[in-house]
């Protein structure tokens, strides 16, 4: 005791501390109930919500990459359908006109085939005729000479020879 | 002047020469890793402060003698 | 008392109070026994021992601060505002009393400025007088303190629940507290998940600051949350005191936070709050500690260190600090009037006004280490056993 009323200022005065610790328990209460919990619980709410949509932003940012690796791939793929089908295109174009190239070629050698070919038969069919002309023409040539030589007999000799060899040429 | 003053006096020159290290101490870490410095800082005032309490049992003893 | 001028003249001011500490030391030994008769012959009729409040002047006419600086860092019954003595201009403050005839209540101007025991109050018959601010019953109203050979008085001491200068202080600043963060906190509701505006944009990276660098970084992220309020009304409180305390003038300049009774206060809640958070692994640690040799010998040790000597720091820290920053800024204003000079304000006022900056940070800084202590502390308690 002696030690502690040596100096007043180390002697702690028993109405402040009963005073100190009651205010600091009620101010603690109070402050707790109306200012510590509110800000605490908004900042908390704000950081939270903060932190929620920067989440979400990146979320939207991870989608929307997707999205865009998405795109390309669909572009891609339309790309590519298109190359398909134009090659396709070209690939039946150049069928189509090898076919017709072919096809015309053949007609036009079936055409050249006909023709000579009638103009074959055409040529025999002349030939043939000019046999039978020339028959003809040789059986009324006997025919006359028959008539003119028949009376005389030396001289019909002699025109058969000689017609004979007029006809001799075919 | 009193042999307490003279004890009073005492603890201060040690309280500050330990506080002096731990500050330049400090700092030196921080200089090399400026990085730190918020765990340094924290960790350079808690040991000041243990610093300080010794000496600070020196000066209440001056007080009360 | 002059011992703790003379170390805060050492531990600050070693240069500038140098040239006057002869001067005190002198003032005061020839004080110590001259008052002695001083209050004698002056008081004759008042038979009143021992010496009394120092006054500002020794018998050489030299000013003396000490009685000065001191009354300002002790608690009084009533606010003092200007003046001196009888003429003194001070705002009456409540005193209670817990006698043996139950509650005593009534104002500290019925004291009539009195400090010295002279002006006797009567309440309930019984007779009270206010001495150095300590409030003695006395059994007759003609009688008077009788003092040991230290000057102390041995008459009986009521229990003084007083709203005294540091007691109003106190309220004081938890009206400020609950003012600034109950608006804060209502600003809150109405901003929904915005940053709110105003007081609250002010008050939000303080109290995130505590939540984020003291509490979660000592305490744990998963604990912490329960020790919030109790660590944020622990650092505002200290806080608002210590600034208040620097403002010179009524209704503040009280030296509440250098006060050993609210210091210890504090302490005593802070040593409760870290012994019951304290768990298993704590406790084990603390009676049982390893190794096994030493056992004897280490449990007294840590648990001194860990239950006592901890918060009888923290007490002494804050205590010191803050009374020692009250008298130097005190000291150098008085230097004007040790020197009988105005032109000593030249000096006096710029090293005042460079101390005064100087507790503008020792305020925040004193609230951190106390609240960051604290914290450490609760997280040590709460910790679980790595071993």
């Amino acid at each position: 005791m002696s030690l502690l009323a040596l100096n007043p200022l180390v002697k702690p005065d028993i109405g402040l501390l009963f005073w100190t610790t009651v205010t600091f328990l009620i101010l603690l209460v109070l402050l707790r109930k109306f200012a510590w919990k509110p800000i605490l619980n908004a900042v908390k709410a704000r950081e939270a919500s903060i932190d929620n949509a920067l989440a979400s932003a990146e979320n939207a940012r991870e989608e929307m990459a997707q999205l865009k690796s998405d795109n390309e791939k669909i572009l891609k793929e339309a790309r590519e359908e298109r190359d398909a089908i134009l090659k396709e295109a070209r690939e039946i174009k150049e069928n189509t006109i090898n076919e017709a190239k072919e096809k015309a070629a053949g007609e036009a050698k079936r055409i050249l085939e006909d023709a000579q070919e009638q103009i074959e038969n055409q040529k025999m069919a002349a030939i043939t005729e000019l046999k039978n002309q020339v028959g003809e023409i040789s059986i009324a040539i006997a025919e006359k000479i028959l008539r003119d030589e028949l009376a005389d007999k030396g001289k019909q000799q002699a025109l058969v020879d000689e017609q004979l060899k007029d006809f001799n040429l075919n | 002047m009193s042999f307490a003053a003279i004890g009073a006096g005492l603890a201060v020159i040690g309280a500050g020469i330990g506080i002096g290290q731990v500050g330049g101490r400090a700092m030196e870490g921080i200089a090399r890793q400026p990085e730190a410095s918020g765990k340094i800082q924290t960790a350079m005032i808690i040991a000041a402060a243990l610093v300080e309490g010794a000496a600070l049992f020196g000066i209440v003893v001056s007080l009360i003698a | 008392m002059h011992k703790l001028l003379n170390f805060s003249a050492l531990a600050s001011l070693t240069v500038l109070l140098s040239t006057n500490a002869p001067l005190y030391a002198q003032g005061h030994e020839e004080h110590g026994h001259k008052g002695h008769e001083h209050i004698i012959t002056v008081h004759e009729d008042v038979e009143v021992h021992g010496e009394r409040f120092p006054e500002t002047e020794n018998e050489e006419g030299d000013y003396d601060p000490t009685p000065v600086i001191m009354h300002h860092i002790q608690d009084a019954h009533s606010f003092h505002i200007y003046g001196e003595g009888h003429e003194a201009v001070s705002v009456p403050l409540p005193v209670i009393l817990w006698t043996e005839k139950g509650l005593v209540t009534f104002m500290s101007s019925e004291f009539h400025h009195d400090s010295h025991g002279h002006h006797v109050v009567e309440k309930k018959g019984m007779y009270f007088v206010n001495y150095h601010e300590d409030i003695f019953q006395l059994e007759r109203p003609d009688e008077t303190l009788t003092l040991d050979e230290e000057g102390h008085p041995t008459n009986t001491q009521p229990l003084d629940f007083s709203i005294t200068k540091n007691v109003f202080t106190l309220f004081l600043a938890c009206i400020l507290l609950f003012l600034i963060f109950g608006t804060a906190a209502r600003k809150y509701k109405n901003a929904g998940h915005k940053v709110p505006r105003g007081i609250a944009s002010f008050v939000e990276p303080l109290v995130v600051y505590v939540r984020d660098d003291i509490a979660k970084a000592n305490v744990g992220e998963k604990k912490h949350e329960k020790y919030m309020p109790y660590l944020l009304t622990l650092f505002f409180l200290i806080w608002v005191i210590n600034l208040m305390g620097l403002i010179p003038f009524f209704p503040f300049s009280a030296n509440l936070t250098g006060n050993i009774a609210f210091t210890m206060s504090l302490a005593v809640i802070a040593m409760f709050v870290v012994s019951f958070s304290g768990g298993k692994a704590y406790w084990k640690h603390i009676f049982f500690p390893k190794p096994w040799g030493v056992w004897p010998i280490l449990m007294p040790i840590e648990f001194a260190s860990n239950v006592i000597i901890k918060f009888f720091a923290l007490m002494i820290r804050l205590f010191a600090n803050i009374t020692a920053g009250h008298i130097i800024v005190l000291s150098l204003i008085s230097l004007v009037f040790i020197f009988q000079s105005v032109g000593m304000a030249a000096v006096a006022v710029p090293f005042a006004l460079f101390i005064s900056v100087l507790e503008l940070l020792v305020a925040a800084l004193q609230a951190y280490i106390f609240t960051l202590l604290v914290a450490l502390f609760i997280g040590q308690a709460v910790a679980d056993d790595h071993h």
